[in-house]
């Protein structure tokens, strides 16, 4: 198990890798730099700042020099925030977007296995249509038409909820909503086709048979089966809540990591952009290994597999 | 085993036609010019001759919409038809192919897949610069990935079909096996990811323009209309309203579709696509 996770850490790396080394290259080629000005500036003025942000180097230096001090948790400084780091700008706005993320996930997961479960068990009912037509409206709307509906009546209809920024509780619970809704209706179907699918088996007769209740043949026999493949899609998930983010925490005004990658992309902040571009390759790397392993402890077959070491990467 | 369309894709798709066919003719059906600036009758609320009203320059809202149809429709589908062909002869090539140089061609789509859509899209919008060209370039980028994995899964299967051994056996070449043996049989996952990966499209580039990173104005698509509305959100909440509701009412009409046609051609494999 350790041993999977040290290989499962170094096949990240060349990812990551992979990703610093586009991300430097395609800020290096883009034609216009944070410092074109209308004006323009005198040349010892731009050559000081060439300088200073060592842009008078060649491309190949600037690379070494990049990873260097990024292996070293130093991403350079900002461009546009002047006398602030990328880093100390990450480790500022990075635990915003953590908690809006990982609390979009539990309402992601809240909402949709209940739904998944109950209209799989009420299979071709009413309660059964309505959780599938309800999945597949939060699949079709997309977070900002969310986001924008929920501050309308919470906000300034009923004046329940504040309408943006991020001061406590209270102000969680309509962004993580709006980024967690739609994925919900992801999960639902997805665990419904899978829990249909397992309701079917064999050994699923058989506990009936036994004369178990319907509640425990399918909490307790069949979820446990269906529930692998909802895992696997965790993964991309993430990803997807994390990078949809963006969205809700511009409209949210919310100072996470998301709304000062909008603010650098419309600065043309390099450092900024490439700076929370590995952030997000970490992360994949590193939920795509959580969740393998979480695969593991609920999937027997999959451990062997893995002893076996046929499947790479 | 073909089943007749459930009542909710054929009306999705009833839907889908009247909007493609509304886009079509804006310039003629549409009451107003799209940017005709009435000073006298700014922000004005939904009403008879402004049906959706009026937006901060006294533009009509619904002639806007219309025009913003055809932005954010033909982005959709043309990014989409891009990236199925390009994805399909990926996909296609690669399984056939086999060996090493799949297993290659494969973990380059890997590595592309494993991006969130939407930052690739804004990263690969820095290098190009605003503007329509740049949203086609970023979609169609993102999106053949997932065609060329799918297609390469269903061709996997195809090239062990026995009459694709025969036409081998007559001596047909890899073009010819490729073009008039595995091709045609493509058509219905074909379909099936065509509804699934345009409203996927017509999302990201709405998404991109309401976070004002996407179409700038005067061009505008629905994403750019609700970005408006946004600025205006608290005292006139119908500028934001409309753009959305057409926003989700189509990805909405082509999910409906897509499972539709999914059920069609396959009704054993009931399971939610990923997109």
């Amino acid at each position: 198990m350790l041993g999977y996770l040290l290989k499962r850490i170094l096949h990240g790396i060349p990812v990551i890798l992979v990703v610093a080394t586009l991300t430097f290259l395609i800020m290096r080629v883009v034609p216009g730099g944070p410092f074109d000005r209308d004006k323009k500036l005198p040349p010892e003025i731009v050559a000081n700042i060439e300088e200073k942000y060592h842009l008078d180097r060649p491309v190949l230096e600037q690379y070494l020099l990049y990873l260097g001090q990024a292996v070293q948790g130093d991403l350079g400084p900002s461009y546009k925030y002047v006398g602030r780091n990328v880093s100390d700008i990450l480790a500022e706005t990075f635990p915003v977007s953590l908690t809006l993320g990982l609390c979009a996930v539990l309402v992601t997961l809240g909402l949709g296995i209940p739904a998944g479960v109950i209209s799989a068990a009420r299979r071709d009912t009413g309660i059964d249509r309505a959780c599938i037509f309800l999945a597949t409206l939060g699949i079709s709307l997309p977070s900002f038409v969310m986001g924008t509906l929920l501050i309308l009546l919470f906000s300034h209809k009923w004046h329940l909820l504040p309408p943006a920024l991020w001061e406590g509780p209270k102000y969680v619970l309509m962004p993580a909503f709006a980024l967690g809704a739609g994925f919900a209706g992801y999960i639902a179907r997805l665990l419904r086709s899978n829990l249909l699918e397992v309701l079917s088996a064999d050994y699923i007769r058989t506990a009936r048979a036994k004369g178990l209740k319907e509640r425990t043949v399918v909490l307790k026999h069949a979820f446990i089966n269906a529930v692998s493949p909802v895992i696997s899609v965790m993964g991309p998930l993430t990803a997807g809540l994390v990078v949809g983010s963006f969205v809700i925490e511009y409209i949210f005004s919310i100072p996470g990591m998301g709304n000062y990658f909008i603010t650098a992309v419309t600065n043309r902040d390099y450092p900024l952009i490439m700076g929370v571009t590995l952030v997000y390759a970490v992360l994949i790397v590193f939920a795509n290994i959580a969740v393998d392993l979480l695969y593991m402890m609920i999937d027997p077959r999959v451990r062997l597999n893995e002893t076996s070491g046929r499947r790479g990467g | 085993m073909n089943s007749p369309l459930p009542a909710m894709s054929r009306l999705s798709a009833w839907y889908l036609f009247g909007i493609a066919l509304c886009a079509l003719l804006a310039p003629w059906i549409s009451p107003f010019e799209y940017d005709a600036q009435d000073t006298a009758q700014t922000l004005l609320g939904p009403s008879f001759s402004h049906w959706m009203g009026t937006d901060t320059l006294g533009r009509d809202l619904f002639s806007r919409l219309l025009y913003g149809a055809r932005v954010s429709l033909f982005i959709g589908v043309v990014t989409t038809a891009i990236a199925l062909v390009i994805g399909t002869a990926y996909g296609a090539v690669s399984a056939y192919a086999g060996g090493r140089t799949d297993h290659w061609m494969m973990r380059f789509v890997d590595v592309v897949f494993s991006l969130p859509d939407l930052l690739l899209i804004i990263l690969i919008m820095v290098v190009m610069g605003k503007g329509v060209l740049s949203i086609f370039i970023a979609l169609t980028m993102v999106s053949w990935v997932t065609v060329a994995r799918l297609v390469r899964g269903e061709v996997l299967k195809i090239k062990e079909y026995q009459y694709v051994t025969a036409a081998r056996a007559l001596g047909a070449g890899p073009a010819r096996i490729l073009w008039k043996e595995i091709l045609p049989n493509l058509h219905g996952i074909l379909l099936v990811t065509l509804s699934f990966r345009i409203p996927s499209a017509i999302l990201s580039e709405s998404t991109l323009s309401f976070i004002g990173l996407g179409i700038a104005p005067p061009a505008s698509s629905w994403g750019t209309l609700a970005n408006e509305g946004w600025q205006a959100l608290r005292f006139y909440p119908h500028l934001i309203l409309f753009p959305s509701l057409a926003i989700f009412m189509t990805i909405l009409a082509f999910n409906f579709l897509g499972d539709g046609l999914r059920d069609h051609y396959d009704p054993r494999k009931r399971q939610t696509n990923r997109q």
